[in-house]
Parts: C-alpha cells; structure tokens; sequence
C-alpha cells in the first residue's frame, strides 16, 4: 500500500525548474533511495514534500490525503517527519533535551497546563522523558544523555537527529544525507540504524550520495537528474541504467564505462 | 525541593529588606527614580520575552505607550478604576501586540529589526494624527490612582504610596515571566531561536508561537506603560519615541538576554550609573554609546556572562 505518492510534482525556482513533474510511490514499510548528481533537486523534493517549500504544480498525497499546500507543522503532526542536511539540532540543549524537544507533539499538555506545570501536567513530562530516554537506548545514546548536543562527534549527531524525528513517533521519516561526511565505520553503524527504524514499522526516504550505503540499504531507488526521473526500481537494476551511469559519470565516461 | 545555597539565601534574606527599607530612607525624588527603574524593570524583561524567539523587537516602547494611552483613555476619560484599568490596558497592549505580530511573525533577522520599527512608528504617529481620542501632540492627562478613597497612606499621589503599588505589580510580572520563562513554553521560545526548521519540523507552530511571544511581552510592556502614564499623570506621543527604545537596546546589551536576570541587572547598573554621572548629564549618551561598544567588543554576553567568565579566568 502506498503511504506517500507524489503526483506530477514540479518547482520552479523564478525561471529555473529545479523539479519536472515528479511521479513516485513509496510503499509502506520500505526503505526507498532518492539519488542523483548534485543539483538534481533531491532536496528540494525533500522540502516540497515536507511543506517547508509550496510546489509550482502536482500534489502530494500522504496515505491517500492531499497534503500539498499544509504547512510544515502540520504535516509533521500527520506522522512525516524528516532530518536535515548537515543534521538540524538544539546545539545547547543537551542530547535528552533535543530528543523531549521534539517529542512537543505527545506532550498533550495545552499552553495553560504547561504554564502552571500541575501534577498531572508534571506526570505527562515525565512520561515524554521516559518515552525520550527509551528511544536514546535504542539509538545507542544513553551514555551521552546529558551532553550538550552541539559537542557531538559527527556519528552521534546524526544518530541523535534521526532519534529526533522518532521523537514524534513518525510513520514515515525523510532523511537528508544521513551518512554525509562520515566515515566508513559510522556510515556501517547508521545504516544498521535505520534498517532497525524499518523494521520497527517506520517507512524511510533517504537522499544520499554514498552509493554503497544506497545499494546496501534501499529497497528500491528513485534516480533524478535535472528534475527529472531517469529511473526507479531495485539498487541493482537502477545503478546498471545507462541513463543513470550518464548522470553521474557524464556522457563520454558513461560511454566507455559501458 | 531545590535546595537554596547559602549565598542565594543572603540575597533572598535582604533584597525584601531593601525594597522596602530603601524608600523611607531617600528623598521623594529619588523614590520617584525607584518607581520608574521598577517600571523599566518590567520592560525589559518583558522585552527579553520577545527576544527568546530570536527577534529584536523596536517596537516594544510604542508597545508599552498602547498600555499608556488606554489607560489614559479607561481611567482619565471613561473614570475606570485604576485596579480595572491596569489588566485592561495591559490587555489592549498585548491585543495590539497580537495583531501586529501577525505580518511580524512572518518576518526574520534583520527584517523583522525593520518591520517592527515601522510597526511602532505606525502607531506612535496614530497618536499624533488622530487628535480624538489621543490628544495629538500634547497627549492625554492620566489620574493618579485611586484605589481606597480618604486613607492617607494609600494616596497614590504620593511618591512612597505609589512605589509600593508599583513594587507589588512588578513582583506580581516578574513571577508571572519567570514561571513563563522556566516552562515548557519557555523551552519551546529558545528551541525556535535555536533551530526554526527543526522545531517546524518536530511539530512546532513556529509562527504561532512567535505571536504569543510578542503578545506576551507587549501585555507586560502595556503594563509597565500603566505604570508610568499613573505616575507621571500625562502622557504624550514624543516619550515613546526611537530615543526610548535605544535605551531598552541598551539596557538588554549590557545585561545579556540569555538569562532571565540579565537584563534586570543591565537596567538596575545603567540607572545607578547615570544617576552617579548626573553631574555629566550631557554626556550620559555619549557614555551609555561607549559602554555599549566595550560590551559588544569584550564580553558579548554582557553582564551575565560575567561570572563564569571571572570563574575562568581563576
């Protein structure tokens, strides 16, 4: 069953069109790759489908309901939450106080209980850090709960931003660049994270440069070059597409690489 | 229970001490600077409300001239006693704070730097133009205070009476603020300053909650401008001008914003301060300028960053 489908989605940036009638279904449960070189708009499709840019054309549908023109906030509240590039965190909270951050939706405290902090609202944070420190065990972080975020070595922040997107308990999680500028031992490690957050029920979309970690990891993959799609299907049969190998190498590479 | 170490327990011991001590121990002028450094006390720490979500705003003084002028308006025209008028007029700030805040919260940076200082001149020159019901350049009268009628001690004419009224509404914000501040609102305020997309992305109603910032402090703002129109019995358009907000520029800067009590103890040092200088009146904005270029170049954080700093340095 398809949990997000993208329907001739198109941006243009002024003149320039940076995403072309872009058509995908992600299947529930799956970890699907969105690649392609740099430029191709993959994160600009990240940014359309999570509300932070409104689309030119197309619509997207999350569990079959238009969410095309719903801002931000409330497209996270349906259960889509995505990461960001170069890992988006409070760098002067510490890692639980990111993760109780994020969970702002499960708190179910409006602003006047928040502000007299009774029993009741009291015994709720309380439950919203339990639930925070649970997910920073499963992430590996426990050790380092009460760190400043911003003093993170590069494979804990990323491990903390996508415990931050599980903080609102997601369907679906977009993650941009997930492994970017890691080595290869956190890459492994990351990795092996996310196939843990598949199969704990949550569908991933994941924009990477990485190849091997793309190939190793994704279910299927989605290429784009230009805006465009140039291919979609099993890592394997994707990377073998002339279009694709054209895309990343350039026309005469590909030529002789074929 | 949080447990209160010796040192907290000195101050909390003898600020109440001098608080109420210190007005019987000075002249009626001097008192009269007391209330008014009570009223600035208000202003910027509601002003630092507004800068947890990462704006700096300048139309904060036109802000607290929208509490002025409606108390003008509910006491002096409509005779509304004062204890009515005060939450009224706060009220009516903050609501003005509401609708302003509306094309404001869409705004960032610089740009909302900007936006705001034409929002509040937008207003300042309302009070100008329309000579109903605001009184044009000359302004309004405001009644002192009548809150018992025929008590002695509780003329609120008077400087002392006044001052405790004044300390008793400044304790009464300042509780209300800290509480805000230490909640999980306050929380989510600093999350939006320190990461906008990520608290977009969590759920956050980013614009939102960057309206019931400037709200809130335009209420407290509209509060502490009751509290000047009532003591200084006029008001007129020219006091809450661009001159005014740079001061409360200054005030914040030299405390530091990231503390609750920081730009408390900016505006308490200033006041001191250009009181000792009043001999060097004329020169008290030169001064408060090169202070406030010594701060931004030698300790950014202002004066709450001071402590720790002293700490390192041993």
């Amino acid at each position: 069953m398809a949990i997000l489908e993208l329907r001739g989605l198109t941006k243009y940036f002024g003149k320039n069109l940076a995403v072309n009638g872009l058509d995908m279904v992600v299947g529930e449960g799956q970890i699907r790759g969105l690649i392609g070189p740099n430029g191709s708009g993959k994160t600009t499709v990240f940014n359309l489908i999570s509300g932070f840019l409104r689309p030119s054309r197309g619509r997207v549908l999350w569990q079959g309901r238009d969410i095309t023109h719903l801002p931000a906030h409330r497209i996270a509240k349906l259960g889509l939450a995505r990461t960001f590039q170069l890992t988006a965190l409070y760098k002067e909270l510490t890692v639980l106080q990111n993760v109780v951050m994020c969970a702002h939706l499960h708190c179910q405290t409006n602003l006047w209980q928040q502000f007299r902090r009774d029993r009741k609202t009291r015994r709720k944070e309380q439950r919203t850090e339990n639930r925070a420190r649970e997910l920073l065990e499963q992430m590996g972080l426990a050790a380092i709960a009460h760190e400043r975020a911003g003093e993170l070595p590069h494979g804990h922040a990323a491990a903390l931003g996508i415990a931050n997107a599980l903080a609102t308990e997601p369907r679906m999680i977009l993650l941009d660049e997930p492994v970017g500028g890691m080595n290869p031992t956190e890459t492994a490690e990351t990795m092996a994270r996310i196939r843990a957050v598949r199969d704990s029920g949550v569908t991933l979309l994941l924009v990477e440069h990485d190849m091997n970690a793309v190939i190793s990891t994704c279910d299927e993959i989605t290429c784009i070059n230009f805006g465009n799609k140039i291919g979609e299907g099993p890592p394997g049969a994707v990377c073998g597409k002339p279009e694709v190998v054209k895309a990343y190498l350039g026309e005469d590479v590909g030529e002789c690489f074929l | 229970m949080r447990s209160i170490n010796y040192k907290q327990a000195v101050v909390l011991g003898t600020l109440p001490v001098i608080l109420v001590c210190a007005p019987f121990a000075i002249s009626g002028y001097k008192v009269d600077l007391l209330t008014n450094l009570l009223i600035n006390i208000i202003l910027v720490s509601s002003f630092r409300l507004i800068t947890t979500t990462g704006g700096w705003s300048l139309a904060h003084i036109p802000m607290m001239g929208c509490g002025a002028y409606a108390t003008a308006l509910l006491a002096g025209q409509l005779h509304v006693p004062f204890l009515i008028a005060l939450p009224l007029a706060s009220l009516c700030a903050g609501l003005v704070g509401l609708a302003i805040s509306y094309p404001l919260g869409r705004t960032k940076g610089f740009a909302f730097f900007v936006a705001s200082f034409a929002a509040g001149e937008a207003i300042r020159l309302c009070w100008i133009r329309f000579k109903f019901p605001f009184g044009g350049h000359r302004g309004l009268s405001v009644p002192p205070p009548a809150i018992i009628d025929n008590v002695g001690w509780l003329d609120f004419a008077e400087a002392r009476p006044y001052y405790f009224l004044a300390l008793a509404v400044t304790l009464i914000c300042l509780a209300i603020m800290y509480r805000l501040d230490r909640s999980r609102i306050g929380n989510t305020f600093r999350a939006i300053e320190s990461q906008e997309n990520l608290a977009r992305s969590a759920g956050i109603n980013v614009t939102g909650y960057k309206m019931l910032a400037f709200s809130l402090g335009s209420f407290f703002a509209g509060t502490a401008g009751v509290l000047l129109a009532h003591r200084l019995w006029a008001i007129e358009p020219h006091q809450f001008s661009f001159t005014t907000a740079l001061y409360l520029l200054v005030w914040v800067v030299f405390g530091g914003a990231h503390t609750f009590w920081g730009p408390i103890w900016g505006v308490v040092t200033l006041t001191f301060l250009s009181e000792l200088l009043r001999p060097l009146a004329e020169w008290v904005p030169m001064i408060f300028g090169a202070i406030i270029i010594v701060t931004l170049i030698f300790q950014p954080d202002g004066l709450e960053g001071l402590p720790r700093r002293l700490r390192q340095m041993k």
